[in-house]
């Protein structure tokens, strides 16, 4: 990572972050953490010391003002975090401020929070800590009355620890998603970066987003990026624009399959490209994707299937019935089908969970049957990220990607997933219903091939028991794409009316 | 000679030499020599030179007062500015207050 203009950053760990902070929090600052309940601020400030430990071997002070260090270590054991043994190799320490219940507390007269910046400065010096957190500052202004006393006694402390070469993160409460920073208007004073986390509910599904607000004199991706947070892993930030285009673009082609398509596309798919097939339902999309597996299967290569809207009984029977054995090939390894209904999981959490499997199987080609069966599980705006996210981390495996899209009507049209992935793909091919002479044939036409000449006409298809075969272009007829072919030919227009004949005597 | 518990047993936590740890330290002082003579007992407590002290007794602000006995244990927090307030805190008889009517106190 060139280091000249994001000097003073330090790589915080937590995954995805870094790319939108480009590079990480501002070193030796202090980093305000705002978000309402429930939106993972303290997931967030104890993963930031987490991953310092773990990756950084930077050992962190946690000071807690809600929650007891009990709760903590019990509530993060499950993400993996063992706080006991890292107290016990004195690379942890709390300093529990958390609310006592034992003890009526009265005031008299001034008061400051020397005490607890004392206990701060003496856990800081006591394990070396390079990182601090401060979990949540709502809570101390809810226990003492004196809002400005206590503001200043929180900038003391931040400047402190600044002062000792501590990078903090501070959380705080907000009211409203969209409203001010913080509550008690402590952004005011510790301003030098501010990180929003927002938990929006959205046509009856829950959004969380990560949002840099500032981060003084120094650069940061700009806009709300989706995280979402998962055993094992913690808080995981989705970075979506931040993605680099570095896609290398190969000029091997392998099969798609068929061998009447392959010849269509002028000898096969490209080997590192992302390819749409989008049709209405029943127009043979399935079969297509199955020929697609099959055909990677026949050549060794490794293949993943994710489907989202057959039954793994159903799917391995449809493949048998056009004799390709599913089973047979996912015993021998050369084959993983994952089958999932949409609804199971948040958009964000497929996500990282088809990544993954990914990452684990590495294989060569990899089918989504139908990227428009995830379209209902998520808005409009979280759809369009899933794709742009999903599509981009094949590329950059350099593997061959095929994902299916329904079409809404059964004539032509175009779906929502078609407008947010056509132009990431290197190809589309569209399956279309024909409706010549009362009745429905089946129309297919590559409508773009990236870096590649290819037979532009429609073609007729059919599928039998063997699969999918295509046969002559449709000839002296248009408006097929639009859904409302039209014959052009006079004599047929003859035929029509001698089929009506008898109607009319 | 029997030992004998004292009814008033007193910490009270500050952090260095600052005038308002000064302060407290005086008013309390004056509170205990004039109301509890010989029946308390009181440690002051530097959070700077003994930080796990504040740290067992999970203090946040200073001063702060903690009555251990007579139960139940109070927590007074401030320079201990206002007596009666004090009194009241520690639970000490209104007939002790008017006892004190006339006492300077260190203020402000």
């Amino acid at each position: 990572m060139p280091t000249d203009n994001i000097v003073n950053k330090t790589a915080t760990g937590i995954p995805g972050f870094d790319l939108i902070a480009c590079g990480g929090l501002p070193i030796h600052r202090t980093t305000l953490v705002s978000g309402s309940a429930g939106s993972g601020k303290t997931i967030f400030a104890v993963q930031f010391l987490a991953e310092g430990i773990l990756q950084h071997d930077e050992p962190g002070v946690f000071v807690t003002f809600e929650e007891t260090p009990e709760d903590i270590r019990r509530n993060v054991a499950s993400l993996g975090w063992d706080i006991d043994t890292w107290e016990a190799e004195g690379k942890w320490a709390f300093v529990d401020a958390s609310p006592q219940t034992d003890a009526e507390t009265l005031v008299v007269g001034d008061y400051d929070l020397g005490a607890l910046l004392a206990r701060v400065e003496h856990a800081v010096r006591q394990v070396g800590a390079r990182r601090l957190s401060m979990d949540s500052l709502g809570a101390v202004f809810s226990r003492f009355q004196d809002i400005a006393a206590i503001r200043f006694e929180l900038l003391r402390i931040a400047t402190a620890v600044r002062i000792m070469g501590v990078t903090s993160v501070l959380t705080a409460e907000r009211d409203k998603e969209y409203g001010d920073i913080t509550r008690f208007g402590i952004e005011e004073f510790v301003a030098d970066n501010v990180i929003v986390l927002r938990n929006v509910l959205e046509e009856e599904k829950r959004r969380r987003t990560i949002e840099i607000l500032k981060f003084r004199g120094t650069e940061h991706q700009k806009g709300e990026f989706p995280f979402t947070i998962i055993p094992d892993d913690g808080f995981v930030v989705v970075p979506l624009s931040a993605i680099e285009l570095k896609q290398r673009s190969s000029k091997v082609r392998v099969t798609s399959g068929n061998a009447e398509l392959d010849e269509m596309c002028g000898s096969g798919f490209f080997r590192d490209s992302i390819l749409l097939v989008s049709g209405a339902t029943g127009t043979g999309k399935t079969l297509m994707v199955t020929e697609f597996i099959a055909g990677g299967v026949r050549q060794g290569e490794k293949c993943l299937l994710f489907a989202f809207e057959e039954s793994r009984e159903q799917l391995f029977r449809n493949a048998d019935g056009w004799g390709v054995d599913f089973a047979a090939k996912e015993r021998d390894g050369h084959l993983r089908v994952v089958c999932e209904y949409p609804e199971v999981s948040s958009l964000e959490d497929r996500l990282l969970e088809m990544k993954n499997i990914i990452k684990e199987f590495k294989p060569q080609r990899v089918a989504v049957d139908s990227l428009s069966a995830l379209e209902r599980v998520a808005t409009n705006r979280s759809f369009r990220e899933f794709v742009i996210s999903i599509t981009s981390f094949i590329k950059h495996q350099e593997i061959i990607g095929l994902f299916t899209s329904t079409a809404p009507t059964l004539m032509g049209g175009t779906s929502v997933t078609e407008a947010h992935i056509s132009t990431l793909t290197d190809s589309i091919i569209l399956l279309r219903y024909v409706e010549m002479y009362g009745e429905m044939r089946r129309g297919l036409t590559v409508l773009k091939m990236r870096g590649s000449q290819h037979n532009k006409n429609i073609r007729e298809f059919t599928i039998d028991g063997e699969g999918m075969h295509i046969g002559k272009a449709f000839s002296n007829i248009s408006g097929i794409l639009s859904g409302h072919p039209v014959l052009l030919q006079d004599g047929e227009i003859e035929r029509l009316q001698s089929m009506f004949r008898g109607d009319i005597l | 000679m029997e030992v004998v518990m004292p009814e008033f047993v007193l910490k009270l936590y500050v952090v260095g030499q600052t005038a308002r740890s000064q302060r407290a330290i005086a008013n309390l002082r004056q509170i205990c020599e004039s109301i509890l003579r010989d029946r308390y007992e009181l440690r002051i407590i530097d959070i700077l030179e003994d930080p796990e002290a504040a740290e067992v007794e999970k203090i946040l602000a200073t001063p702060t007062l903690i009555k251990l006995q007579p139960i139940p244990q109070r927590r007074i927090i401030g320079d201990l500015s206002d007596f009666a307030k004090v009194l009241e805190g520690l639970d000490i008889r209104k007939k002790n207050q008017e006892l004190l009517q006339g006492g300077t106190y260190a203020n402000g």
